[in-house]
């Protein structure tokens, strides 16, 4: 997965805020990492049961 | 000095038969501080007007021929992201330091002082507990009591290293994905995350509320035992703290018919031959021959390492948009990152988290203690950027980690118990169903007597 910084200005503009253009490509890199590692729980389909509750019961 | 008593269980039955002081344990422990903290950098703060008050009041219960308590004169620290009364808890950032100071202590802190134990100081960690190797661009770097040029890991690498090195006795860490397992693992001493759940958080600054777990690091598991049974008990403050009543552990040898196996799979694969050779000898001493998967390890992995960035970075929005510059660049890169992603995959780690956790059921139907190494290799050097892995070179302060988040993810008690693996130590995590910390803890006690488990005192 590639991230541009002009993708992360855009995400950030979106949320409501920016990001300092010497911090976007640090920023770029994690955010294609947690996409890559987003990636990997895509699928299969969880079962409807697989709850996600905040309050986590071990 | 040398012949004052070392560990948490000899400085406690020393103390409260009188055989020395509280005072006398203090001043031995304040002056190797003094001679090896320039070199390890295991502490941000000493406290030590406040720990002789406390010291002396201990002896002066014993003088009066009162018990002070199980923890009688321990000297103790606390990882730099617990409030120490009249302090700000900075967590290792100096994004916090215009809060205002703590107004008492966290409530296990004062659960180990109410046991007798005295408050030495706050030790170093990753910045917001974000990171396993103790490289903090605020604070510097802890050194590896074991080979000061090696990583103490982390984010409890202070409290870690200061064990391992004698300043203290015992010390309290806190785990999210690894860092009391990790910091365990390289510095060679035993380190116990709880149940999620059992251990009040109250008083310790979060870094992400569904992972968080707070635990202690001793050099030996009676201590660790000891400690731990001084630390359990409700909280309400604590929204995630179960009511629960107290289970004292015991040092005796696991039931008989207990059933132990091997983690297989991901918990074999990304470990090399030290880590595996160590589970092995552990899994030798505790007649463990069965192999388990959990096909989903990878995938809970992911998933912990999605909800730590989203849930971390919602955490510091307001100051992160407000004040990036101030967190260490490591730091605020993965939070700035976290707070861009989108909603789908993190709503969809939360629900992975449910699944993970019927799998780990689904094992612990046939088991009661499963092994995996705590760490994929021993401590890397400092500023080491990559650790071979599974044949492949991975960013070390993101993947040392790697064998700990699954379990932490769904909350699971584990003991780390460290084991001599050529010249560095490295450590097996014993991880047992849900509320069966004490269990782990009688294994981790027979492997100590076993002579399998657990090191000398580091000297650096």
């Amino acid at each position: 997965m590639t991230v541009t910084d002009d993708l992360v200005e855009m995400l950030a503009t979106m949320a409501g805020f920016s990001i300092d253009p010497a911090h976007r490509p640090g920023v770029a890199a994690n955010l294609a990492l947690l996409l890559d590692r987003a990636a990997l729980i895509a699928t299969p389909p969880l079962a409807v049961v697989a709850e996600p509750a905040p309050v986590f019961h071990p | 000095m040398a012949t004052l008593p070392q560990g948490a269980v000899a400085v406690a039955d020393a103390v409260r038969r009188g055989a020395v002081t509280a005072r006398a344990v203090l001043e031995a422990r304040l002056a190797r501080i003094a001679a090896l903290d320039p070199r390890l950098n295991a502490f941000t703060a000493i406290l030590a007007d406040r720990a002789r008050e406390e010291a002396d009041a201990v002896d002066a219960q014993v003088a009066a021929g009162r018990d002070p308590g199980p923890l009688a004169g321990v000297p103790f620290g606390v990882k730099d992201n617990y409030d120490v009364l009249g302090r700000t808890t900075m967590a290792g950032s100096i994004v916090n330091r215009g809060l205002p100071a703590a107004t008492a202590d966290a409530v296990l802190a004062a659960r180990l002082r109410a046991a007798g134990a005295v408050l030495v100081g706050t030790q170093n960690m990753d910045e917001f507990a974000y990171g396993f190797t103790t490289e903090n661009a605020h604070y510097g770097p802890t050194r590896n009591p074991r080979d000061t040029r090696r990583s103490a890991g982390g984010s409890s690498g202070g409290s870690a290293a200061s064990v391992a090195a004698g300043l203290v006795d015992l010390a309290l860490g806190s785990d999210t994905n690894g860092s009391i397992r990790v910091p365990a693992s390289f510095c060679g001493i035993f380190g116990l995350k709880p149940t999620y759940g059992r251990l009040p958080r109250t008083g310790t600054f979060p870094f992400v509320h569904e992972l968080d777990h707070a635990g202690p690091l001793a050099r030996s598991a009676a201590d660790l035992a000891l400690v731990y049974d001084c630390l359990q008990g409700h909280d309400s403050g604590d929204f995630a703290c179960a009511d629960r009543p107290s289970e004292p552990t015991s040092l005796a040898d696991p039931p008989a018919g207990t059933r132990v196996a091997i983690l297989d799979g991901w918990f074999h694969d990304m470990a090399d031959d030290d880590a595996r050779a160590a589970v092995a000898k552990i899994a030798a001493a505790l007649g463990a021959t069965d192999r388990v998967t959990l096909p989903g390890a990878e995938k809970a992995r992911a998933a912990a390492f999605l909800l730590t960035m989203a849930s971390a970075a919602n955490l510091h929005r307001a100051t992160l948009i407000a004040r990036a510059g101030d967190y260490d660049p490591a730091t605020r890169d993965r939070l700035l990152a976290g707070l861009l992603a989108p909603a789908d995959p993190v709503q969809q780690a939360q629900r992975y988290r449910h699944a993970f956790r019927e799998e780990a059921r689904a094992a612990f139907a046939k088991h009661d203690l499963l092994l995996a190494p705590a760490t994929p290799c021993a401590a890397p050097l400092l500023g080491q950027p990559t650790i071979r892995v599974a044949g492949a070179d991975l960013p070390t302060r993101a993947n040392a980690g790697i064998l700990t988040q699954p379990i932490s993810f769904i909350g699971l008690p584990v003991v780390a118990v460290p084991v001599s693996a050529g010249a560095l130590p490295i450590a097996v995590q014993i991880i047992a169903r849900p509320w069966a910390e004490a269990l782990a803890l009688q294994a981790a006690a027979k492997l100590e007597r076993d002579g399998v488990a657990g090191l000398e005192m580091a000297a650096p």
